[in-house]
């Protein structure tokens, strides 16, 4: 089977954003690998999730992430004149600029478990549908788009943990103690993700600046928290910018096993 | 028989009861001369489906004899279940998969959160009952939720609103 590239041409035509800048291009990567490397996270659980419908949920979400990061990583390759199998699979990890919240291992194995991939994908989605939705009115004819259908998928996603994290709050007393160890985990890389950077403040109109976002994202985590009757984390934040490439000691690995296959065999298609 | 018409036929590679028309992912075919331009948009940002679609149209387009086909990707407007067509619905449910329902344009304001599975009636293709429950909101495919039926007890695949 071959993978045909993304196109975006229907996208671009006429559109007067159609040549995108240096930033356009640098935004399009971050939201582009935010999406990829939560989709190869999730993707560990395939075959390993507490039951056979989780599987195959964790690998949906991971899909639709995935299908996001291939369309982003392809508008931002067309500015920089590569494309999205180079900057998936040829960049190491502190030319990446997914913010850390995406990269922690979260299980499954010693970085976590199945209450720990739940809080985060709370955290992630919540905030990443708060960001689409924000980005749908994006003068970037591409980011519009990928966004306007985004939104979509990530009001799923974020139903699916908000329902797992009730669920694991109000079962035993051992699922609703993962579930706090999870947000304990989780926490401290809240704050990088409603930091603003230089480039979204330059790409006014066109990025989101993620500190507008924080109330919104906020009072629907405060929902889900009391509904589970479980407390805010009351942890320090962990300082790092993965916006500006720098990461924890957790990329370097998920990069090694997503990429070997890519880099041992240059060029090939199967 | 016209581009249009074609292209109206080929079937959708996950769900080969409904034609991409019936799917509502075909926007728009031009005839220009000898050239083709069809123009589709994918169900999700990752569905695996849309290369093989690509692929089928400019298949069935070669061999009813057009030699110059374009086949385009567009995103926007996002795809939504409400361009499954009427007929679309029915051959769904006659294929035991229940359809999804029409959920009209979304309401202004944030999304909202849902701490519980929505409550539908959604009847089940099998035996007609309405007493059915999703069991998960992923499916085989991007586009199915799972659920079962508690008076037949089958479980039962649908195309969740989206």
């Amino acid at each position: 089977m071959t993978v045909e590239r993304v196109e975006l041409s229907a996208e671009l035509a006429g559109g007067e954003g159609r040549a995108g800048s240096a930033d356009v291009a640098e935004y399009a990567l971050w939201l582009g690998d935010d999406a990829l490397i939560l989709s190869q996270q999730l993707g560990a659980w395939i075959a390993r999730a507490p039951e056979l419908e989780e599987d195959v949920a964790l690998a949906n979400i991971a899909l639709d992430l995935l299908g996001q990061a291939r369309m982003l990583l392809t508008r931002a390759g067309e500015i920089q004149g590569t494309d999205e199998d180079t900057l998936a699979y040829l960049r190491d990890a502190a030319e990446f600029r997914n913010v850390r919240l995406a990269e922690i291992d979260c299980g499954p194995g010693p970085g976590g478990d199945f209450g720990t991939t739940i809080a985060r994908l709370l955290v992630f989605s919540t905030w990443r549908l708060a960001l689409l939705d924000a980005l749908t009115g994006s003068a970037d004819p591409v980011l519009a788009a990928v966004a306007a259908k985004g939104v979509k998928e990530v009001a799923y996603h974020r139903d699916h943990a908000a329902q797992w994290a009730l669920r694991l709050a109000g079962g035993t007393e051992f699922s609703r103690s993962r579930m706090i160890a999870g947000l304990d985990k989780v926490w401290p890389l809240t704050d990088e993700l409603f930091t603003p950077h230089p480039v979204e403040l330059r790409l006014a109109g066109v990025a989101v600046d993620p500190s507008t976002l924080r109330s919104e994202v906020d009072s629907v985590l405060d929902t889900v928290l009391g509904a589970a009757d479980l407390a805010r984390p009351d942890v320090p934040q962990s300082p790092g910018a993965g916006r500006d490439g720098v990461h924890t000691d957790e990329l370097g690995p998920l990069l090694a096993e997503m990429q070997q296959v890519a880099r041992a065999l240059p060029g090939a298609v199967w | 028989m016209s581009a249009r018409q074609v292209a109206e036929s080929v079937l959708d590679p996950e769900l080969p009861v409904l034609t991409l028309a019936d799917l509502g992912v075909l926007r728009e075919v031009s005839e220009d001369g000898g050239r083709v331009v069809v123009t589709i948009t994918p169900t999700y940002s990752g569905c695996p489906a849309l290369d093989e679609m690509r692929a089928d149209l400019h298949t069935k387009l070669t061999e009813a004899g057009y030699a110059d086909v374009e086949i385009r990707t567009a995103l926007r407007p996002a795809w939504t279940t409400d361009w499954i067509s009427e007929d679309g619905l029915r051959k769904l449910a006659d294929h035991g998969i229940a359809p999804p329902q029409r959920i009209g344009p979304r309401a202004v304001g944030p999304i909202p959160l849902n701490l519980a599975p929505p409550v539908r009636r959604v009847a089940c293709p099998r035996c007609g009952s309405a007493r059915t429950t999703e069991l998960s909101r992923f499916g085989s495919t991007a586009c199915k939720a799972l659920r079962r039926c508690e008076d037949c007890r089958e479980p039962f695949e649908q195309i969740k609103e989206f």
